[in-house]
């Protein structure tokens, strides 16, 4: 069982990826994800050598409604930065982020986050993934965006991977 | 009951497209290629998914079911908005940015992008 599906959980995402995909509820289209579910896995796993802990998975539920909610306010607040603010008075800053997490895969979870999110987008990772760099569009007080970043994302992140 | 279906898919449609507009206007009203990022990001996130909702709400109104390809669209735009604006921001960084601009990591490492020694 564990040699024909090393990784259950990418094959049971890609199972469900491929049934919505096809959006009809047929036996035919259950075949088929199967088999791409136990092929794909097999033939890809030379490519990912190390699986990601997710210490509490539930906690990835009220994070991504966090996330949606700041999407929403941040696509008004960018919105209100291109209409109503002159050009010269925008202050674009580049911050530096520490970052506690160490698992990739939460970084990369961060990152998107911050992209998403009020006025902010990860530009770039120090060499030894210890630190993020992030432009902001308008940043009156770059101290207090990174440290937004760091309680409302980076600890919430923390939680749940680590 | 259907009339007020109608009037909330036409009003979603046309908040998407507003969004969608502001966002374009940004990528032209913006000087930094740097700032223009952000509207190419953000802002239009709220415009494909206010047509997605749209999109769900019409097709359950005309009674064709649920369609789940809405769900998957979001998925990946969630997947590849902020790829795409790391490997643009990347690209600049390295290819027309003063590394000097930049703030220090903090670290013993250098961003990244950079080539060693900058």
């Amino acid at each position: 069982m564990k040699r024909l599906f090393p990784h259950p959980v990418l094959s049971l995402a890609l199972a469900a990826l491929w049934i919505l995909l096809v959006n009809h509820w047929t036996l035919g289209s259950l075949v088929l994800s199967l088999i791409l579910a136990t092929l794909i896995p097999l033939l890809s796993a030379r490519w990912w050598p190390y699986r990601p802990v997710i210490r509490r998975p539930l906690g990835l539920i009220p994070y991504t409604l966090l996330v949606l909610r700041d999407v929403i306010v941040a696509n008004f607040q960018v919105a209100r930065i291109i209409l109503f603010l002159p050009n010269d008075r925008i202050r674009s800053a580049w911050i530096s982020v520490p970052l506690d997490l160490t698992s990739p895969e939460a970084i990369s979870l961060l990152a998107g986050t911050i992209t998403m999110t009020p006025g902010t987008l990860t530009a770039d990772v120090s060499a030894d993934g210890r630190a993020l760099l992030v432009h902001s569009l308008h940043a009156p007080d770059p101290d207090a965006i990174r440290d937004e970043i760091k309680t409302r994302y980076e600890s919430r992140l923390k939680r749940i991977f680590e | 009951m259907t009339v007020l279906l109608e009037i909330l898919v036409a009003a979603l449609l046309v908040l998407g497209g507003t969004f969608g507009l502001i966002g374009s206007f940004g990528l032209l009203k913006l000087k930094d290629p740097m700032q223009r990022l952000h509207p190419a990001t953000k802002a239009t996130t709220i415009g494909v998914g206010a047509a997605l909702v749209a999109s769900v709400l019409h097709l359950l109104l005309i009674g064709a079911g649920i369609s789940w390809h809405e769900i998957l669209v979001t998925l990946f735009l969630f997947l590849t908005a902020p790829l795409s604006a790391l490997f643009l921001a990347k690209t600049h960084i390295l290819r027309s940015l003063d590394p000097k601009v930049l703030p220090p990591t903090g670290t013993d490492a250098a961003w990244a992008t950079l080539p060693r020694g900058k």
